[in-house]
């Protein structure tokens, strides 16, 4: 796994749901690939033709409410996003993206002091996150060891393998 | 110190005489479901990644079709060959255009005191029997398919205490949104919700799952009210006798505790795009709709039916609104058919469709067009969740939904009930 992760912010609200990550026309196109395209489609019709592999996802509170389409950190991870930061995640959605090995990060005190475009340092097993463009740190909620292990071995399935 | 039922539910499935909120633990799975709305990706795990061969009890593992169904276009139609094609080959029940999901588990699996998980995240429905039921997505599904367990934080509860009786044109479907409304929609976040008191004692299980299928709008990791004679019945009359009635400990530790009056509740609307913005009917002012949807697994069953029949008899809805109306399962489709519902409703210029997920999904037909406005019994408002992204869904209760369709524009039930 990588142990730290550079990128450029692309910067969200609260309540950002699974629907607005990717609708619900697209999940069952054939795989996720056909899918990513329409990557937060209703709020950025841009937002796939122009994000970067290696930008980073911040959201406010609870990130990825409703639906439980895996899909939603499927098409991020599609895209290549290095990471989610957000204040807190909707349950559903933080097992998912630890199942797929892309990191999801919680802090509450980051958001208020980032955006868009500044780019963001994180080391996730250290737990710390790093506002690099205006030089100011930050600490990350610790993850239980089990949920870390998972993230380690890149989600779920690698996990399982190893055992 | 006791444990509250949730607690005891996950203290027997993972072994243990105590569990405790935060500790994490490894529980045998009772049930797992999936729907059409992520098989196609489960197959591909289970096949490719784990190179998997075996499911870990075909009896346990259930496929419905739901979603998209019938099928809008051939690339879906391929999604259900696929899941058709592998529950064939593992053997395991396979349901396709037979009802939603959660209502053909509830019907036909679920009894008290199960472990059930589910590629859906109105899973947590199941609590209205006193079953613990969760939503996760493809791969941890995939993995519970296969090894038949899965790891699980325990959560805290929180307790909801309900006394008093609705009002006429009230219904449970008011209550969870006043909730969801009060409590946020990250208000019960990784939490169990648990609903009790002496009104939910008397609740039909139809109203009980309609509180335990919304859980998950706040957030939730489930919903559960305690089994009793009336949870008992309704599976025994459908043939399964072999449960576990867990209740929560008179010393059971909740996080927080909130008492709720029926007699001073009036009809809610979640007013666009969040479940947890929510009003009272009388608050709404003039709300002009396109369309009203009555359906889904939180509203779509027999008691609904009737409430919205009750409102629609004799009556024709306002010309220029489209009524859809698709009963959450056969069962209830025939129970309706045989009260005389359906024609009721094709009478008053609905539109009754196959039990499916419908617009409450919004990748089917009935989708909404750019600046339309829905009022609907489904599960989520969301921006775009049931059409174009530039439309607007209210969330109410069947009858809100009935009454709305009559006149045009948002209207208070109470009006129209006696």
């Amino acid at each position: 796994m990588i142990i730290v992760i550079t990128g450029k912010v692309w910067k969200f609200g609260n309540d950002v749901d699974t629907d607005q990550i990717i609708p619900s026309q697209y999940l069952l196109l054939p795989n996720v690939e056909e899918m990513k395209q329409y990557t937060f489609e209703p709020l950025n019709e841009n937002f796939a033709s122009t994000v970067c592999p290696g930008d980073i996802i911040v959201g406010g509170e609870n990130f990825g409410s409703g639906s439980s389409r895996e899909q939603a950190p499927l098409v991020l991870k599609a895209l290549g996003i290095s990471a989610v930061v957000a204040k807190s995640f909707a349950r559903i959605f933080f097992r998912n993206a630890i199942n797929i090995g892309l990191p999801v990060v919680i802090c509450k005190e980051v958001y208020d002091a980032v955006e868009q475009n500044d780019t963001l340092e994180i080391d996730v097993l250290k737990g710390t996150i790093k506002n690099v463009t205006e030089d100011r740190n930050f600490t990350s909620t610790k993850l239980p060891a089990h949920v870390m292990n998972i993230l380690e071995a890149g989600g779920l399935i690698g996990f399982l393998n190893k055992k | 110190m006791g444990m509250t039922m949730g607690e005891k539910i996950l203290a027997r499935a993972s072994g243990k005489d105590l569990v405790k909120p935060g500790e994490i633990i490894t529980a045998k799975v009772d049930l797992c479901m999936s729907n059409d709305g992520t098989t196609h990706l489960n197959i591909d795990i289970f096949e490719n990644q784990l190179k998997a061969e075996k499911v870990f009890d075909p009896k346990k593992v259930i496929f419905i079709v739901d979603h998209n169904v019938p099928s809008e276009s051939a690339k879906t139609a391929q999604v259900h060959k696929k899941m058709r094609i592998f529950a064939q080959k593992h053997d395991i029940p396979f349901y396709e255009g037979t009802g939603v999901c959660h209502q053909i588990m509830i019907e036909d699996f679920v009894v008290p005191g199960q472990l059930v998980i589910a590629a859906d995240s109105h899973t947590c429905s199941y609590g209205g029997l006193g079953a613990f039921g969760t939503g996760v997505g493809c791969t941890d599904f995939t993995s519970v398919m296969h090894t038949g367990e899965i790891w699980l934080m325990v959560p805290e509860t929180l307790k909801f205490e309900i006394e008093g009786s609705f009002k006429a044109g009230v219904y449970a479907r008011d209550l969870i949104l006043k909730i969801i409304g009060d409590i946020g929609a990250n208000g019960a976040n990784y939490k169990i919700m648990e609903f009790g008191g002496p009104a939910v004692k008397k609740f039909t299980v139809d109203d009980r799952v309609v509180l335990c299928n919304m859980a998950v709008e706040a957030g939730a990791k489930t919903g559960l009210v305690e089994p009793d004679q009336i949870a008992i019945d309704y599976v025994t009359a459908r043939g399964r006798h072999d449960m576990n009635l867990f209740t929560s400990d008179v010393d059971a530790v909740y996080e927080k505790t909130y008492q709720y009056n029926l007699d001073e509740l009036e009809p809610m609307i979640a007013i666009p795009h969040c479940v947890d913005d929510v009003v009272g009917v009388t608050q709404i002012g003039e709300v002009k709709i396109d369309q009203g949807f009555i359906g889904s697994c939180n509203n779509g069953r027999i008691e609904e039916l009737r409430a919205a029949a009750q409102i629609l008899q004799g009556k024709k809805i306002d010309p220029y609104v489209k009524l859809l109306i698709s009963p959450a399962s056969k069962a209830v489709y025939l129970e309706a058919l045989a009260e005389g519902l359906i024609d009721i409703f094709v009478e008053s210029g609905a539109m009754v469709l196959n039990p499916n997920c419908s617009v409450c999904w919004g990748s089917c037909q009935g989708v909404i067009g750019e600046g339309e406005t829905l009022i609907s019994t489904g599960t989520r408002n969301f921006k775009g969740r049931a059409g174009h992204p530039n439309s607007s869904v209210y969330l109410a209760s069947a009858a809100t939904v009935a009454a709305s369709a009559l006149t045009g524009r948002i209207t208070d039930p109470r009006g129209f009930v006696v």
